[in-house]
């Protein structure tokens, strides 16, 4: 599978908003033949083990769990692409993947889970589910799956790696003006 | 020139572990000319290999063979095959290490006298006071270049330090500072000052931190009196009809089963591995593991009641910039049954990286409440809750029933239940820590659960008599002459210090026992 930052040639704006509101009212990502795709264009992702559709509504599961309101679907899509590659070499972890997100989607009623337009009732079907193995298997990659990626440090303040800056010596280790 | 030592050399000293304790022990032996070998499980990463990078840091040091955890604590069910984060690799877990060093007090050592038999604990006075080890601490702080000791300056405060500093004074404490580092606060033995960079649980890669990797080691080799083989796993120990230890088993670097001959064989694998090492040395003669005649190996582990708090303010703190742990308040350090525990415990700023603060701030939480915390990351302040906890014989390693290593061996199970006296000793400092931190301007504080063990001690502990523990007051077994145990695993009880600087002095009063029974022929 690949990470794409670019929308495949082809797909105008236009288009990705209708086939976005087909799959559901939360129109931010779209899908289109085997790829997801942000509505603003920004990146796109392949699926070929996992339904991009699938794919689409473990992001928003994802964001549903660790909602960050600052971090781009982009984050999401990288950290539950494991799941995808997983899938690819074990079909025992494609159907815990795939029948997860369509108990999802029973729970959710018509339009499936991406079709509920808020949170808290999005939330509410995880709670239901969060013991299951699906629901464990999704949180726990996520931990590392968010949290590890050196791009969304700097989101949070946190400024990573500092031997090659000469750590904070006279890089404000002390500089703390409130206290 | 580090001296190669025969497999059949029945004349030198075999340490099994390079970490606080085998790592330092070997040093004092080389220098006094004596031929040391030590077996190390883990691979040889100089510190200009260390990365800034906490999960790349985690996999590249620690000992991530498989274990197994039981019993009560919340690490059993959030983290079931991580019972403790330590380290495989030449150094030991000094390479991971904060550099806290603080001499157990007077009165800890005397933890049943002071304390008096508390009901479902298993305390015991050491065989040893603090008189016995003064001398040695101070070689210790000398060796490790500890700040605020014997005229060295402390390490500056960073933005976490101060803030803990205002609430320290907020709540009235009185005995706050930069703490007592083995981390240079100018240049020392050679190596440079501490450049705050904030990942000292990474491997300082400026070497101003101790390590036994790059001090004690290599000082070692120097005298071409040690050897040092890494990659190399200890699987039993081995003894002859008179219940002499003769050598170790031990699978080298190419996978082979080897045997080192020994005339003493010293074991330093941390807490967990090395009374499994002893348990699974069992043989006809020890039937129920080496050094085990009062069945106390494995028994009494203690991992310090642990905990931390952390808190968000309005502006912004950056914690994870500067020393680790470089702050201190000791006030609570003090044994003062009023406060409804025995014992005391100290509070030391801590900070970690946002991967990691996402893993072990509240292990398996979700939702709003959990990311809120984490949003505001840069606004967070952290301590660290280091207390003692009573050793328990129920709290033990043991070999597991039917889970084998790579070798066939029983992997270690780690069976670990808080005592009622750490319960509430922990409260009273989720309490302190929280109002600390309120009265400085918290708006949200995070009580926040005990990570993998860091600290893991008393599984092979110092006794008086030999049916309370496994070794005498010189870390020797009571059963076995030329069996040392050479660690944290010694410890008769926890104290409320970081243990690594009394496993330091204990190795080298060690290697001044162990040279004066060679020398008279003794062992
Ligand atoms: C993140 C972190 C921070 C810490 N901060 C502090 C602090 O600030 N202050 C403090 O006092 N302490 C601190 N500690 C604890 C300190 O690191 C340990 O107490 C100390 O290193 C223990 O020394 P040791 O000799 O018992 O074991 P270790 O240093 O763990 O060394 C044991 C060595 O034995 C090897 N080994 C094990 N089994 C075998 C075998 N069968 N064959 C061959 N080799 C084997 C291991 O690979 C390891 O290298 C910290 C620990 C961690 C993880
Ligand atoms: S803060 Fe100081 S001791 Fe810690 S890793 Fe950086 S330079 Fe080393």
């Amino acid at each position: 599978m690949t990470t794409v930052y670019k929308a495949p040639e082809g797909i105008s704006r236009r288009d990705l908003l209708k086939r976005g509101g087909a799959v559901g009212a939360v129109a931010l990502l779209a899908v289109s033949g085997s790829t997801i795709v942000s509505v603003d264009r920004v990146w796109g992702m392949e699926t070929t083990a996992l339904k991009p559709e699938t794919m689409a509504t473990l992001i928003q599961m994802a964001r549903d769990i660790y909602p960050h309101d600052q971090l781009a679907d982009k984050y999401y899509a990288v950290a539950v692409k494991e799941h995808e590659t997983k899938a690819g070499a074990d079909e025992t972890h494609k159907s815990l993947i795939e029948d997860g997100i369509a108990d999802l989607d029973g729970r959710a009623g018509e339009g499936g889970y991406r079709a509920l337009g808020w949170e808290d009732d999005r939330v509410a079907i995880l709670k239901e589910i969060e013991d299951t193995p699906f629901f464990q298997a999704i949180r726990g990659g996520l931990v590392v799956g968010i949290y590890n990626q050196p791009e969304v440090w700097p989101i949070f303040g946190y400024e990573g790696e500092s031997y090659s800056q000469g750590g904070y010596i006279n890089r404000g280790f002390d500089d703390i003006e409130w206290i | 020139m580090a001296a190669p030592y025969d497999l059949t050399d029945d004349s030198v000293v075999v340490i099994i572990g390079s970490g606080a304790g085998g790592g330092t022990l070997a040093n004092e032996l080389a220098q006094k000319g004596i031929d040391t070998v030590i077996l190390e499980a883990g691979a040889r990463h100089e510190y200009d290999s260390f990365v800034n990078d906490e999960w790349a840091s985690f996999s590249q040091l620690s000992w991530l063979d498989n274990r197994t955890t039981s019993g009560d604590w919340r690490v059993s069910r959030d983290f079931p095959n991580l019972p403790a984060w330590i380290v495989k690799a030449v150094g030991g877990t000094t390479t991971h290490w904060a550099g806290a060093s603080l001499r157990i007090q007077e009165h800890e050592f005397n933890a049943l006298t002071n304390y008096g038999a508390v009901e479902g604990a298993n305390l015991l006075d050491w065989p040893i006071g603090y008189d016995d080890l003064e001398p040695y601490y101070t070689k210790a702080e000398d060796k490790m270049g500890v700040t605020g000791t014997n005229g060295r300056e402390r390490l500056p405060g960073n933005n976490n330090f101060k803030v803990l500093e205002a609430g320290a004074k907020a709540l009235g404490y009185k005995t706050c500072h930069t703490g007592n580092m083995a981390i240079n606060s100018a240049d020392y033995d050679g190596r440079m000052s501490c450049q705050q960079t904030g990942f000292c649980f990474q491997g300082c890669k400026w070497g101003a931190k101790w390590s036994t990797l790059y001090t004690e080691i290599p000082k070692g080799e120097e005298t071409g009196k040690l050897e040092v083989r890494p990659n190399s796993q200890v699987l039993t120990i081995e003894h002859d009809d008179s219940g002499k230890v003769t050598g170790v088993v031990y699978v080298d670097k190419d996978g082979n089963q080897q045997r080192q001959a020994a005339r003493i064989v010293c074991v330093a694998g941390n807490s967990i591995e090395s009374p499994r090492l002893l348990l699974n040395s069992a043989s006809s003669k020890f039937p129920d593991g080496l050094a085990n005649g009062s069945g106390q190996v494995g028994r009494n582990y203690m991992r310090h009641l642990t905990g931390s708090v952390y808190a968000i303010f309005e502006e912004p703190v950056n914690m994870h910039r500067g020393t680790t742990m470089a702050g201190i308040i000791q006030d609570e350090a003090r044994h003062d049954p009023s406060r409804g525990f025995v014992g005391g415990y100290e509070l030391e700023t801590l900070s970690l990286g946002l991967p990691f603060m996402a893993a072990f701030l509240d292990p398996g939480a979700w939702g709003r409440t959990f990311t809120t915390a984490l949003d505001h990351y840069n606004h967070m302040a952290g301590m660290w809750i280091v207390g003692e906890d009573m050793p328990q014989e129920s709290n033990a390693i043991t070999l597991h029933a039917e889970l084998k290593d790579a070798h066939g061996l029983p992997i270690p199970d780690v069976r670990f239940t808080d005592h009622p006296n750490d319960v509430a000793m922990r409260n009273h400092a989720y309490q302190q820590g929280q109002e600390l931190y309120k009265a400085v301007g918290a708006t949200r504080t995070f009580p926040t659960p005990p990570y993998p063990s860091t600290h893991n001690l008393g599984t092979n502990r110092m006794s008086e008599r030999p049916e309370d523990g496994v070794v005498n007051k010189w870390g020797q077994a009571h059963e076995i002459d030329n069996l040392f145990v050479s660690d944290g695993s010694q410890f008769t009880t926890g104290a409320a210090e970081n243990p690594t600087l009394t496993i330091v002095a204990l190795a080298i009063r060690q290697a001044d026992y162990i040279a004066e029974q060679m020398g008279s022929g003794t062992i």
